[in-house]
């Protein structure tokens, strides 16, 4: 090569030449080499995993998974893998699921307004946000347990499973439902709390400049402008309560079948333990008393489709919302 | 096309004698040349066949109306137009006579280096901004005594120096805005390119940090060539040895300062230059 | 602003609602130190070393022994060695897959990633121990693990491919997306024109990323890497089924075996004695197991905090 004046311009080509879209790997550094092979590893393996658990779970599922599965409760028998069905776990799964968000999410909406468009006296504001904090935190076990310590106090003794020699074990479907509210409050109430904050405040001074309260403002306002933001961490909230087993095993009993107590029919069945889809493929795998795998890969499937299509949902309401509650459901992973 | 308030009050650091055209330095060795360039986003074509020499010890002003391509001819020179997917471009560039496609582009990069419109320090200290490139490139880590020198030497080149001798390890961002792109500037001939590309350094700035840059692109001059683009026909004029006039991605007219301005050949340069349109 | 009466009320009734989730945790808080204070009394903080059978000592206060003596320190090995390792790969794996997604996907895989990790992050525990204990544990216990690694330990321990390696291959899948998804999120709040003015410096585009926009987001990934560890620590279900059941703790002096010898976690004991919670010594040591929990969640979060604070010196109007 040359180097200096060129006095001659080489060969021109009137073919038009890709730019080079990547610089070129082969000429980097050896360290940035490995770190581009394993950035392409990690990526592709992410990929691979998330994939071949879909598939698997697919597989297995469509193998084992019988329409008389769901309609049939669960029965002792000797041969597991032919009796049954999860009946029980499935309305488990779906009371849960009800009693969670019916409890977390007007809490979560309240808190949150009360946060954002109140918030006095400052102390205060700033230990109930700490607390939810702390409460998004904290892994399900240790709820399920503070749970446990709370229901089996005297004064919430009703709300609970009662052996016939009277002792109070704290679990019922009550109490684990109030668990689970716990556990989407954090969600609900980040999604709700984020969307209030990035409603402009134009919103608000036109109506007060209208002469309206301000309860009148977040009644006829502000709900209905940030509904599908509540509706998108309610949703998140449910994801996570559909998906928890720890609070399942310890707060519901996690019998095989849903045992009421007492006779009222509702209140009877809500104060009973019993199971949800997520601690009934517990108690199916090698690790609780079923060792019925092929039950437990059934409703493993069903569970999986059940979050995939929550999933969906998420992704669907939250494109109708603005982007505030899709970062709080991030965020709270 | 602003009058600039410099030019009625004395401004700190122009030398007098400044406000007429730059004095006609003898250029150097011709450093890169572009050869029948066009440049292609996705087809649409934003520079066309343009052939410029691009020599040390002078600095080549790309001028002309917005969208006219000259920014684009810019990146082109250290092939930043790659980071555009869809951007391709036919004809030759030559660095000393290398076709810069065949050159590494890492390598190309250290050798013209870039000044952006917007200052961009990296969220780190003042030595560290301009250390940055040095410790890139060094084969072992390099230590701090062995950086000083080099980073005192283009923070000195650079104006800054004086400034902020005792605060090398504070953070970059909170320089002022002329700081900072003096900063940029300080950071960019820390490897001592043989190029230095200017996209419209002075557009975000102040009308004083605006001289100081001026004047410090005039001493920088002698060692580098420089290629400056701006809308700022008046800074143009104080600054440029050469001038090119771009439009709708044509270099229309290629000169002398002095040429462009006082007597330009074509129809539409002259427009331009007096203030036809923008 | 008119009729303040109204506004009063609500005021006060959205506080008192609000407020109900600190009391609640306050309460909670209450109750559990109540009930983990006799193990606390009696063994003092030599509660939380070392010496003998964990398992054995659980069994033998579960079927009535008399007084409360445990050493947990296995089970605090355990969740430290477990969650640790997963960390650090989830780590290491999220900012590859950050500068994967960022630099080297072509435009079809990119939009791929985002539901891929969300996928991951939203699959249930349980279903992540399922396929563990179905798939993963047969295939290490039959197919990795040599009959002659078997003979070596076979008086002390059972390996059965529950252990170490399958546990901690389940909880980084399971905390990987978390700190993905949120390095991701900072990424993209970092000015691209920092990454441009690192490349134009003559760096290539992975190490622009690296060395200017990860460097940026530090704390950021702080933040999130303590997230991972809280979330790892306390996952009681996934790790239940996967690591063996029997409270060892596995031994580097071991070679190879080391990652395929059981163990047990302080949140899989939770859930584990979960039957036995009417026995007071029991559950006293339960209650105290949670409370160790949930103050090792405090100090990561203080940690985090401490340390993000640290990095912030250099950004100003990032």
């Amino acid at each position: 090569m040359v180097a200096g004046e060129s006095t001659q311009p080489p060969q021109l080509s009137a073919r038009r030449r890709r730019a080079g879209r990547r610089s070129a790997v082969r000429s980097w550094r050896l360290r940035d080499q490995v770190v581009w092979l394993l950035a392409w590893l990690a990526g592709t393996m992410l990929c691979l995993v998330a994939g071949s658990i879909v598939v698997f779970l697919a597989i297995k599922g469509i193998a084992y998974l019988r329409p008389s599965l769901l309609v049939r409760s669960p029965s002792p028998s000797a041969n597991q893998s032919g009796s049954g069905g999860f009946l029980d776990p499935l309305i488990g799964t779906l009371t849960m699921a009800a009693i969670g968000t019916v409890v977390a999410t007007p809490l979560a909406v309240a808190t949150a307004l009360w946060i954002v468009e109140y918030g006095r006296p400052r102390r205060l504001a700033g230990l109930v946000e700490t607390a939810v904090e702390i409460v998004a935190a904290t892994p399900d076990i240790v709820l399920a347990i503070f749970g446990l310590a709370l229901f089996q106090f005297g004064i919430f003794a009703p709300l609970s499973f009662r052996a016939s020699s009277g002792g109070v074990y704290g679990r019922s479907f009550l109490a684990a439902g109030l668990m689970m509210s716990l556990i989407a409050l954090p969600l609900t109430y980040a999604a709700t709390r984020n969307a209030l904050r990035a409603a402009p405040s134009q919103l608000r001074e036109a109506s007060y400049a209208l002469g309206k309260t301000r309860v009148a403002t977040i009644r006829r306002v502000l709900l209905p402008k940030v509904r599908s933001d509540i509706a998108t961490g309610a949703t998140l909230g449910l994801g996570r309560i559909i998906g928890s087993t720890a609070i399942v095993v310890l707060l519901l009993g996690a019998s095989l079948q849903n045992s009421p107590q007492g006779g009222v029919p509702l209140l009877g069945f809500l104060r009973g333990t019993g199971s949800t889809l997520t601690s009934y493929i517990f108690e199916n795998s090698p690790s609780g008393e079923g060792n019925a795998p092929q039950k437990a890969y059934a409703a493993a499937f069903v569970l999986i489709l059940i979050v995939l299509i929550l999933n969906a949902a998420v992704a669907r309401i939250a494109r109708v919302g603005s982007g505030a509650a899709a970062t709080a459901g991030r965020l709270s992973l | 096309m602003s009058i600039n308030p410099l030019i009625i009050e004395p401004p700190m650091m122009i030398a007098p004698g400044a406000l007429r055209a730059v004095e006609q330095q003898p250029a150097g060795p011709e450093r890169m040349r572009l050869h029948d360039v066009s440049v292609f986003y996705d087809d649409v074509a934003a520079v066309r066949g343009a052939s410029l020499s691009i020599r040390q010890g002078e600095v080549l002003a790309l001028i002309g109306p917005s969208g006219c391509g000259k920014t684009t001819l810019l990146r082109t020179l250290n092939r930043l137009t790659e980071l555009t997917p869809g951007a391709t471009h036919s004809g030759h560039i030559t660095l000393d006579g290398d076709d810069i496609d065949r050159l590494e582009d890492t390598k190309l990069r250290a050798r013209v280096s870039m000044v952006f419109q917007q200052p961009n320090p990296f969220p780190m200290s003042v030595f560290d901004n301009v250390a940055f490139a040095l410790r890139e490139q060094a084969r072992r880590r390099p230590r701090r005594r062995e950086l000083e020198p080099l980073v005192i030497g283009a923070l000195e080149r650079a104006g800054l120096y004086g400034e902020i001798r005792t605060a090398l390890d504070r953070p970059a961002l909170r320089l002022s805005g002329g700081q900072q792109q003096r900063l940029c500037i300080a950071r960019a001939i820390a490897t001592d390119p043989e190029i230095l590309l200017m996209d419209e350094p002075c557009s975000a700035l102040d009308p004083r940090s605006t001289a100081v840059i001026e004047e410090l692109i005039r001493s920088l001059r002698d060692e580098l060539a420089i290629v400056i683009v701006t809308h700022n026909l008046q800074q143009a004029r104080r600054i440029a040895d050469r001038v090119a006039f771009m439009y709708l991605g044509d270099v229309v007219e290629e000169g002398s300062a002095e040429e462009i301005f006082a007597a330009p050949a074509q129809e539409r340069t002259r427009e331009y230059v007096a203030g036809a349109f923008g | 602003m008119r009729s303040r009466r109204s506004d009063d009320r609500a005021e006060r009734l959205l506080g008192t609602v609000a407020c109900l989730t600190f009391v609640g945790i306050v309460l909670m808080v209450v109750f559990v130190t109540q009930r983990a204070a006799p193990t606390f009394s009696h063994e003092g903080l030599s509660w939380l070393g070392a010496g003998g059978d964990v398992d054995a000592q659980i069994g033998a206060m579960a079927n009535g022994a008399a007084s409360i003596h445990v050493r947990v320190w296995p089970l605090i090995y355990g969740s430290l060695l477990t969650s640790g390792l997963a960390v650090l790969l989830a780590l290491a794996i999220s900012l590859l897959t950050a500068i994967f997604i960022v630099d080297l996907a072509p435009r079809r895989l990119r939009g791929l990633m985002l539901p891929v990790i969300r996928l991951l992050a939203s699959v249930p525990s349980v279903i992540y121990g399922l396929i563990g204990i179905l798939v993963l544990v047969p295939f290490v216990g039959n197919d990795l693990i040599t009959a002659g690694q078997k003979e070596s330990v076979i008086n002390v321990i059972q390996l059965t491919g529950a252990g170490l390696l399958v546990s901690v291959a389940i909880l980084t899948v399971m905390v990987t997306p978390i700190i993905t998804a949120l390095t991701i999120e900072a990424l993209a709040a970092v000015p691209r024109s920092w990454h441009e003015g690192a490349v134009a410096l003559g760096l290539n585009p992975v190490r622009a990323t690296i060395a200017v926009s990860l460097r940026a987001i530090r704390p950021a990934i702080v933040a999130a890497t303590a997230l991972a560890a809280a979330r790892a620590l306390g996952e009681a279900i996934a790790v239940d089924m996967v690591s063996g059941g029997k409270a060892f703790s596995p031994n580097l002096a071991d070679g190879v075996i080391f990652v395929y010898e059981p163990l047990r976690t302080m949140a899989s004991t939770i859930i584990d004695q979960g039957e036995n919670l009417s026995v007071p010594a029991v559950r006293s040591t339960v209650y105290a197991l949670a409370l160790l929990l949930m103050f090792s969640g405090l100090v990561l979060s203080v940690a985090s905090r401490l340390i993000r604070r640290s990095l912030r010196k250099y950004e100003l109007s990032s």
